[in-house]
């Protein structure tokens, strides 16, 4: 293993989501949900309790009649680099950092359910399991046989498609390689998006579109006075799009934007 | 036939209730019991679906409870420490009582963190695959091993039972495990440090969260020494109130006033050092720490109903307050004065613990996010109030059937006009 880490450089996995060209259609909601095997939502859930690992949200300049303005942005598990707060916190070691990837990661099977890693989440990116996990008769015929379900009672988030990952792997093993494809290593979100607003790939490769999009003028990513250097990059061409990305401000004035 | 075997338990020389009037007292406690088990039940077998919490609160009214409990259990280890470590002979009279309370609370508290939790029968994998940076970690291992010396030393008190002692096995074990016992008191000082820290640790490591985040000292944010402090403080203070409350109930006296005294100062001076870094520790956060995460302190206020009064009163009001009644030997001789400052330092830090759990979680750190509000669900409460009721019924039962207090005989035969002398004592601790 050390050995072959010494002949790849670590890839740092993120993504560049250009906010001006979400539409918020939801696409890659559905697609992640199919893709992980996230359970339609139990009666009685809300959007506090669902399963969403990426949730789109509806934000607006503050402003009203002609001169309010919209846009959607898409939030998902921020990946954070340096000390990520989940990690740390994880009592019995079920949130790790791949250091191959840079990709959190979280393990089910592991999780005994504590819930600290989401009071830890400044982005609210992590989700609990509040039911047993079911799917309507028949409908479980169409669950991916790369990506296991979870139990009631523990936490889940996004992992950039692990199943794929996997797959893009084994793939490039089979055919003598130590480097994945990157068209093999796709996440369902990025691929299900009708407008291209979403790009993944490795941060450190300069050549992606995604390395280049983080690079941009008006990328942002979120809370980045925390210092968790996430590796989700936001694009807006908009100041007041751009603002989501500080703290919240209930007192200030018309130029806020609101979920 | 059962009123004769219970009066057999009964501690030579004291006087207790009769056995149908304990059964009536206990009856409603029971009850609440049942109820809690029934509303703990519900969580494990259907799932945490059955409480409020969501994937924003993901902590709630569990929580709370369970940081209060485990601070105002902390006169167990701290009178532990001063009698054995310090000696601090007058508190003999309290020790039992605070090992009770302090047995009470620990495994109310466990219980209810294992109800919290999706996995319970995961709670061992803590033990296994720990996560040596987690204070959730040191949290666990500290609180399991200082429950079980808690257990060990309410053991002896249980053994010198009237009836138990006739078991000599029983007596020499008894015997054998007292000596232990300023091993088990520097252990349980030890580990109760750790553990009061770690919860205090538990919010203040948030980076992600800069209305709880704390600098601090090496790898402990600076809550970990608050919270430590600030037990030791409220733990004599609970104690009194214990005590207090259960003389009313009783009709009785249990403890000398220089004992209730001494505990009044002992309290009076921590909760004065706590005020003092507190304050400094706000001061800091401010503005410094808040401000260096991009969060300005003042903004974590414009959130209604958290305004700056909550800091008032926990600073202020439920501190500073207290610490200058408890401080003063003449207000303190007064139990007009000691009981409602005892209660409200205890207040404090029940609101102090409810500003680090629930407050944290509502406030929004996403710029379009939404300041949330959370009431716990009828089974949430419902496990606290069995915890409640759990805790009563242990008492009750200690009361009766051990020695929790040892100065009640020598107080029985008091003369009566002696009340009116002890005021004079007080200043002399």
């Amino acid at each position: 293993m050390i050995a072959e880490s010494k002949k790849t450089p670590a890839a740092r996995y993120g993504m560049s989501i250009d906010v001006d060209r979400c539409n918020g259609c939801g696409s890659c909601m559905v697609a992640c949900a199919v893709e992980n095997n996230i359970p339609p939502a139990t009666a009685g859930a809300t959007d506090r309790t669902g399963l969403t690992w990426i949730r789109v949200f509806r934000i607006d300049n503050g402003a009203e009649g002609a001169e309010r303005r919209s846009a959607f942005v898409p939030v998902l598990c921020q990946h954070c680099g340096k000390d990520a707060p989940c990690v740390s916190v994880c009592p019995q070691q079920a949130v790790d950092v791949d250091p191959a990837t840079g990709i959190v990661g979280q393990m089910p099977e592991r999780c005994l359910g504590c819930r600290y890693c989401m009071a830890a989440c400044p982005y609210h990116a992590r989700y609990f399991n509040w039911w047993d996990p079911a799917w309507p008769a028949g409908m479980e015929k169409t669950l991916n046989p790369d990506v296991s379900p979870r139990m009631r009672g523990v936490v889940e988030k996004c992992n950039f498609c692990h199943g794929r990952w996997h797959a893009a792997k084994t793939k490039a093993v089979a055919n003598g390689k130590t480097e994945i494809d990157p068209a093999d290593y796709i996440p369902a979100c990025v691929e299900a998006c009708p407008s291209g607003a979403i790009h993944f790939g490795n941060l450190n490769d300069a050549a992606t579109e995604t390395a280049q999009g983080a690079r941009l003028p008006n990328s942002f990513r979120m809370l980045e006075s925390l210092g968790t250097d996430p590796k989700i990059y936001y694009q807006s061409k908009k100041n007041w799009v751009r603002e989501i990305s500080s703290a919240p401000r209930p007192a200030v004035g018309k130029e806020k934007a609101r979920g | 036939m059962v009123k004769e075997m219970d009066k057999e338990f009964i501690t030579r020389g004291v006087r207790r209730c009769s056995t149908p009037r304990f059964l009536l007292w206990l009856a409603p406690w029971v009850g609440l019991l049942l109820f809690g088990a029934y509303s703990a039940g519900l969580c494990l077998v259907k799932g945490l679906n059955q409480t409020n919490m969501d994937n924003r609160y993901a902590f709630g009214l569990w929580i709370f409870v369970d940081l209060t409990i485990i601070a105002l259990g902390a006169g167990a280890f701290f009178t532990g420490f001063l009698l054995y470590i310090l000696k601090f002979k007058e508190l003999k009279a309290v020790i039992n009582s605070a090992v009770v309370i302090g047995v009470v609370c620990y495994s109310g508290a466990m219980a209810a963190l294992m109800v919290d939790v999706g996995q319970p029968l995961r709670a061992w994998f803590t033990f296994w695959y720990p996560n040596v940076h987690s204070m959730l970690t040191e949290v666990t291992f500290c609180i399991s091993c200082y429950l079980v010396v808690l257990l060990i030393e309410y053991l002896p008190i249980v053994l010198k039972n009237r009836k138990l002692r006739e078991i000599p096995a029983f007596l020499v074990f008894e015997f054998e495990l007292h000596k232990l016992i300023y091993v088990l008191a520097g252990v349980g000082t030890f580990l109760s440090f750790f553990h009061q820290g770690s919860l205090g640790g538990l919010y203040g490591v948030l980076r992600g969260r800069p209305f709880a985040f704390r600098e601090g000292i090496f790898v402990w944010p600076s809550t970990f020494f608050l919270f430590i402090l600030s037990a030791a403080a409220v733990g004599p203070s609970f104690l009194i109130l214990t005590t207090w409350l259960v003389e009313k109930i009783t009709g009785k006296r249990l403890a000398k006033d220089r004992v209730f005294q001494m505990l009044a100062r002992i309290s009076g001076i921590l909760l004065s050092v706590y005020v003092l870094a507190k304050t400094v520790d706000t001061l800091i956060w401010i503005n410094r720490t808040s401000p260096s995460l991009g969060f300005t302190a003042s903004q974590y206020y414009d959130w209604k109903p958290f305004g700056t009064w909550i800091l008032f009163a926990e600073i202020v009001l439920c501190g500073l307050v207290p610490a200058l009644i408890l401080l003063t030997p003449r207000l303190r001789a007064r139990r007009a004065w000691l009981i409602p400052a005892a209660a409200l330092a205890c207040c404090g830090v029940a609101l102090n613990r409810y500003v680090q759990t629930v407050q944290t979680l509502a406030l929004p750190t996403l710029s379009f996010d939404k300041f949330l509000s959370y009431t716990p669900s009828w089974q949430e409460t419902g496990t606290v109030l069995g915890v409640v009721a759990y805790g009563v019924v242990v008492y009750s039962f200690s009361f009766r059937y051990f020695q929790i207090f040892p100065e009640e005989r020598e107080l029985k035969i008091e003369v009566r006009p002696q009340a009116e002398e002890e005021p004079a004592l007080a200043g002399r601790f």
